[in-house]
C-alpha cells in the first residue's frame, strides 16, 4: 500500500541502522510512549538492531492499558443496565475491570456491541429508538476528536439517545507526571505519531525547554522509527535537545486545527485517573456543560463498587516503565492473551502482548524482518 | 488503538467521503478534514480521516531516508 510499502525497505533499514551504529557514542535512554510504536519495534525487532549504547523503554501510550479499574467497572454497570446498548472498540471487551468485564456482562445477556466507529454506534441509536446507546470514549488526542465530531453529529441530526462515556485521556500531562515522579530518567521521547497528527509538535517544546528531553515524532513504519531514532541521538550526541518531526507526510506542527477545535468544543480538561500512575490534573476530558445531555455518567445512575486490583498484576509499573513483562510473576504462566489478567496483555499494542508474541531481545521468536 | 491507515479518497459527498485501502472501499467521515478532494490520501482512523497527507513530504522524507542511508548527516537536506 502507498505511504507503507515504501516505508519497509530493508535495505534502506540496514543502512540506516549502520549509520546509528555509527553515529550513537553515549548511553542513552529513549521511551516510545505510544503502544503502536511499541508493536513496531518488536515486530521488526528493532530492539536487536540498536547498538548497546541505546536503551529502549515502553511508554504508558496505550488507552485500553491506562483506563483504571474505576472507570472500566462504570462502563461495565452501563451494560448491566436495562435498555442500554454499550458500543465499544473491540479490544475493550476482554479487559478486565475490579469484578468483571464487558464480554462476560455479554455472556450474561448484556448488550454490548463491537464498532469500528463512534459513526457506527450513531447508527445503531438510529435503529433502536427505544434503546440508549452509550459509545465508550476510550482513547488519546487521535480519537477524542472523532468521538467529539459524532457528539455534533447526533446533536445536528437530532439523535436523543446517543451518549458517550468520556474516559479520553491526553499525552502531554502524562509524559509530564512520569517525568516529574522521577521514577524514569530519559533522553530522548519517541513521540506518538497520531496523537500528534492531530495535536502537532508544539505541545512537547516543554520537554525539551525544561526537561532538557530530546523529542522527535515517529511514523509507525519501521524506517520511520529507526529516522525517528536516528535523530534523536544525533539531538543528544550534539547536546542540544529540541522537537523535531520524522513523520512529515503526518504531522505538522501545529497540528490539525478543525480536529482540535472539535474536540474542544465538545469537551474540557478534567483530572483523570491512570492505571499504574494515579490522578493526572488537566489529563482528561470531560463532556462541557452544553453537552452534558450526551453525558452517559451525568444521565444514567450507576454505582459502582470500591475499584480492586488483580492480584500480582504489575502492569501499573509496566505502564510507568519502571518494570518489564519479565519481572512480572504472572507474565506467560498465569497472564496470556487467552486468559488475560491485566489490560497490558489484553490489547494488541500493550507491553506485555508485545513481549508475549515477539519476545523480548529476540530470543523467543523470529521477527518479521524489515 | 491510535492505529490509522492511509487511504486514497474516491468521492466527496458532504462531511463524508469513499476512500480506498489496499483492497477494501469504505465510507468515511472527514468532519475532521472538510477541504479534502478526491485524489487526496488521508490518514483514517475509527471511520474518521484525521488528517491529510502531505505528499510532497512524504516524498522529500524518502529522499532523506536514501541520502541519510547513504552517508549524508543531516535529516534537514
Amino acid at each position: 500500500m502507498r505511504f507503507i510499502d515504501e516505508y519497509r525497505n530493508s535495505e534502506l533499514g540496514e543502512r540506516l541502522v549502520d549509520r546509528i551504529h555509527r553515529r550513537s557514542r553515549k548511553p542513552v535512554r529513549l521511551m516510545e510512549f505510544c503502544g503502536g510504536h511499541t508493536v513496531t519495534i518488536f515486530k521488526h525487532g528493532i530492539r536487536q538492531l540498536l547498538p548497546p549504547t541505546i536503551e529502549m523503554l515502553s511508554g504508558p501510550g496505550c488507552p485500553v492499558c491506562v483506563t483504571a479499574n474505576g472507570d472500566l467497572d462504570k462502563a461495565i454497570a452501563l451494560a448491566r443496565l436495562p435498555d442500554v446498548v454499550v458500543a465499544t472498540f473491540g479490544d475493550m471487551l476482554k479487559v478486565p475491570g475490579s469484578y468483571s468485564s464487558l464480554q462476560e456482562v455479554r455472556a450474561e445477556g448484556g448488550d454490548v456491541r463491537i464498532v469500528y466507529s463512534a459513526l457506527d454506534a450513531i447508527h445503531i441509536a438510529q435503529r433502536n429508538p427505544d434503546k440508549a446507546v452509550v459509545m465508550l470514549g476510550i482513547g488519546f488526542e487521535t480519537t477524542a476528536p472523532t468521538i467529539a465530531a459524532s457528539v455534533l453529529e447526533a446533536s445536528r441530526g437530532g439523535v436523543g439517545n446517543y451518549y458517550v462515556l468520556s474516559m479520553h485521556k491526553l499525552c502531554p500531562p502524562v509524559i509530564k507526571a512520569l517525568l516529574d515522579s522521577g521514577e524514569v530518567r530519559l533522553d530522548g521521547l519517541v513521540c506518538p505519531g497520531h496523537v500528534s497528527a492531530v495535536i502537532g509538535s508544539r505541545p512537547y517544546d516543554f520537554l525539551a525547554r525544561d526537561y532538557g528531553i530530546a523529542c522527535v515524532v515517529s511514523g509507525f513504519e519501521p524506517l520511520d522509527v529507526l529516522q525517528c531514532v536516528d535523530m534523536l541521538v544525533a539531538q543528544i550526541e550534539a547536546g542540544k535537545p529540541a522537537v523535531e518531526i520524522a513523520y512529515r507526510r503526518g504531522v505538522k506542527p501545529e497540528g490539525n486545527e478543525r480536529a482540535l477545535e472539535t474536540m474542544w468544543t465538545v469537551f474540557e480538561r478534567c483530572e483523570a485517573n491512570w492505571r499504574g500512575i494515579g490522578e493526572v490534573p488537566g489529563s482528561g476530558l470531560r463532556l462541557r456543560e452544553e453537552y452534558q445531555r450526551f453525558d452517559a455518567e451525568s444521565v444514567f445512575e450507576i454505582e459502582v463498587p470500591p475499584p480492586r486490583e488483580a492480584e500480582g498484576c504489575i502492569c501499573g509499573d509496566i505502564l510507568r516503565g519502571v518494570k518489564t513483562p519479565l519481572d512480572c510473576k504472572l507474565f506467560r504462566r498465569v497472564c496470556n492473551p487467552e486468559h488475560p489478567v491485566g489490560p497490558c496483555m489484553v490489547s494488541s499494542e500493550g507491553t506485555c502482548s508485545a513481549y508475549y508474541l515477539y519476545g523480548d531481545n529476540g530470543s523467543v521468536r523470529a521477527q518479521e524482518p524489515i | 488503538m491510535c492505529l490509522a491507515i492511509p487511504a486514497l479518497v474516491k468521492s466527496v459527498d458532504g462531511l463524508s467521503a469513499e476512500v480506498e485501502f489496499g483492497e477494501v472501499s469504505r465510507q468515511i467521515s472527514i468532519w475532521l478534514t472538510p477541504d479534502v478532494k478526491p485524489g487526496d490520501y488521508v490518514l483514517l482512523h475509527t471511520g474518521y480521516s484525521i488528517n491529510v497527507i502531505d505528499e510532497d513530504e512524504a516524498k522529500e522524507t524518502l529522499k532523506l531516508l536514501e541520502e541519510a542511508a547513504s552517508g549524508s548527516d543531516s535529516w534537514t537536506g
